[in-house]
């Protein structure tokens, strides 16, 4: 019987077997930010110890990052303390930290992949949810709380039980207009928010195996949203290509050693896995959120389902102010978000852009797009989108987590309703206690943001040909 | 560093209804703003409480509880420490529950905070005791798998990892994951990316 990549990864990195049963597993790479770091900095300096492999730590700053004004101080006392904290922390511990002044800040799940830290085989750690993000390019990446940070600059390690692995298998053509984060609000409606407790997802079929690693990346970061605790694709030759010439991957004669490694660590043929499921690619059509969890979704030619017994379902109408029963297409927005780690990278752009050009935001709509790195940002700016952008009336931004959380000055106000390609729709997420969110892809949101309502991106485009 | 033994946890009872009570609910993340953790304990469910006056964490009758009661998939969305360390600052010992996020239940163990699961029958009979009587003592027994309050007790489930660490005061896992570190040089030593392609 084979092994899953997540077996061969585990086994590689486990130091030891702890007494209370746990695995001790070695993190190859460790990824820091401003927000879940300064406490675990803290309790590091009150036990003197110091950081075990300042080389495999590395820090960027996103969350608190304001989207125009970057003057420091910022005006927001706090967001600067946070800031300064980091600054700090790094320089005394010597830990690498691309800050607001580095061509390669960004959100650090976007600039993971895009530098070639993260890579096939590793084992990865951050104290944010959305590191299972790095899975894309076939890693072990685990979102962590504030005292595993602390753990792991401690030790380079963590103590974490065994997890099962569920294949997803999505196969068969994506329709015109529907993307890789229609495909997964379509997994996390179907297995639920709470499906994946206890599981690694692991992504593969006709569908994934031709998409993109920015699609790939798209999949992963939602894993946590239908509760799994990684999500990964086996690497192959698109992963390949994708790190080869990245500034941290393998060089020269290593790149083809790495290669060669890097493909004995995919998932084999004749893998076991805890379960399998299958999802038809040509079923999907562009999916939005009505609810209060990511679950909570559906196609947008489809009705906001009605409370019937669900409490659940009740709840969320209410917060939503929907009645149940009536359409989703054709509900009014009032701000418009293409951003966050789910989606801000240059491919998520182009979709965006491709749906703005020629046309203009409504003039009640709010509209900002915010790249997902400094990278992201110039070769956007390099191909014109920001002009693209600009002309249909969208705010162009600097990067950074922005409206995904609201950490920084961009945040909803009263009920407000976002359209937006984010990855939560909690209550409050948005920055206002009473905003509404609407997750969809970024074609959506542009989409939403031109009609002023949300509408199906299959009919712009549609139009698009016809002229 | 051996962190404190915990096995028996005793007191009252807060019920907090509903499924999917995420993190951002348990404290916004405007709250994360800042650099320790010192101030959460009064900002806990706080958009949640200002929405309805009914909210059990505004009630004064609850605000001696130790033990967290809640329904399924507590703690999930973002893996903020911020959530459990808010319930621990507040004074809950223990979250009883349907169900957890598997990152809460993981910061909740690194701070010392049980996180254990009961079937969907008995978190109703508990909360319902609680509502009911909000005195009613719980006592939580992490080596006898246990919860007993009004004369009842029942089984709770805990993952041997878990229940382990608590009982023995390993939950603050530093001391045991730096315990004789060339092991994990060495480990580190054979893994080829580490090591060099």
């Amino acid at each position: 019987m084979g092994k899953t990549l997540l077996q061969k990864v585990w086994d590689l990195h486990t130091v030891r077997r702890l007494p209370t049963g746990q695995t001790q597993l070695f993190i190859g790479l460790h990824l820091v930010h401003e927000v879940t770091t300064p406490q675990a900095f803290d309790m590091l300096r009150a036990r003197g110890i110091t950081v075990a492999f300042p080389d495999r730590t590395f820090a960027t700053t996103d969350h608190i990052v304001p989207t125009l004004d970057q003057g420091r101080p910022f005006q927001d006392a706090l967001a600067e303390a946070m800031l300064s904290a980091l600054e700090q922390n790094c320089e005394e511990f010597g830990i690498p930290f691309w800050n607001l002044d580095s061509e390669r800040q960004g959100i650090v799940h976007v600039i993971g992949p895009e530098l070639g830290l993260t890579q096939p085989g590793m084992t990865i750690a951050c104290g944010d949810s959305h590191t299972s993000t790095h899975g894309a390019l076939g890693a072990v990446a685990l979102g962590i709380g504030t005292s595993q940070v602390r753990d792991v600059l401690a030790s380079q390690c963590l103590p974490i039980d065994p997890l099962k692995v569920r294949r997803i298998a999505v196969n068969g053509e994506l329709g015109a207009g529907v993307f890789a984060k229609d495909v997964v609000l379509e997994i996390i409606h179907r297995l639920g928010v709470q499906g994946g407790v206890g599981h690694a997802y692991e992504y593969g079929g006709t569908t994934v195996d031709r998409m993109s690693i920015d699609e790939r990346l798209t999949i992963c970061n939602m894993s946590i949203e239908g509760g799994a605790r990684v999500g990964y694709v086996n690497p192959d030759q698109t992963t390949f290509d994708y790190l080869r010439g990245r500034p941290f991957a393998p060089a020269g004669d290593a790149f083809d050693r790495a290669v060669s490694w890097w493909r004995s660590i995919a998932s084999d043929g004749d893998a076991n896995y805890d379960d399998v499921v299958e999802i038809d690619a040509a079923a999907i059509e562009p999916r939005v959120t009505w609810g209060i969890n990511p679950g909570q979704s559906v196609g947008v030619s489809e009705q906001i389902p009605s409370a019937g017994d669900a409490g659940s379902v009740a709840e969320a109408l209410e917060f939503m102010g929907f009645t149940g029963g009536e359409p989703i297409k054709g509900t009014k927005i009032d701000v418009a978000f293409v951003g966050s780690c789910t989606n801000s990278r240059l491919s998520d752009l182009r979709e965006a852009a491709r749906i703005a050009k020629g046309r203009r935001v409504a003039p009640h709509v709010k509209a900002l797009v915010v790249p997902g790195s400094r990278a992201v940002r110039a070769v956007a700016e390099r191909e014109g989108l920001d002009q693209v952008f600009r002309d249909a009336g969208f705010e162009w931004r600097g990067a950074g987590c922005s409206m995904c959380l609201a950490m920084n000055p961009d945040r909803l106000e009263g009920r407000e309703v976002c359209a937006s390609s984010s990855n939560r729709n909690f209550k409050g997420r948005q920055g206002s206690p009473t905003g509404r969110t609407l997750l969809m892809s970024p074609a959506m949101v542009a989409a939403a943001a031109i009609a002023g309502e949300v509408t199906d991106v299959r009919d712009v485009l549609a139009t698009a040909e016809a002229v | 560093m051996p962190s404190r033994e915990i096995d028996r946890i005793e007191g009252t009872g807060i019920p907090v209804r509903g499924d999917n009570i995420d993190t951002d609910r348990i404290i916004p993340a405007r709250f994360l703003k800042a650099i320790t953790f010192d101030d959460l304990g009064d900002h806990l469910f706080e958009d949640d409480r200002a929405m309805t006056a009914e909210h059990p964490f505004s009630k004064p009758v609850y605000r001696r509880a130790h033990v967290l009661l809640v329904n399924e998939n507590f703690g999930s969305g973002s893996s903020r420490e911020h959530a459990p360390q808010a319930l621990k600052r507040w004074g809950i010992e223990a979250c009883v529950g349907g169900s957890f996020s598997e990152i809460f239940r993981g910061n909740s163990l690194a701070i010392g905070l049980a996180c254990v699961t009961v079937t969907h029958e008995e978190i109703d009979r508990l909360m319902a005791a609680v509502e009911r009587t909000p005195s009613t003592r719980l006592v939580l027994s992490l080596r006898d798998r246990t919860i007993e309050a009004a004369g009842r007790q029942v089984t709770v489930g805990i993952e041997g990892s878990v229940r382990d660490a608590l009982l023995t005061g390993t939950w603050d896992a530093t001391g045991m994951l730096v315990d004789d570190f060339d092991v994990v040089r060495g480990v580190a030593s054979r893994i080829p990316y580490i090591r060099g392609f």
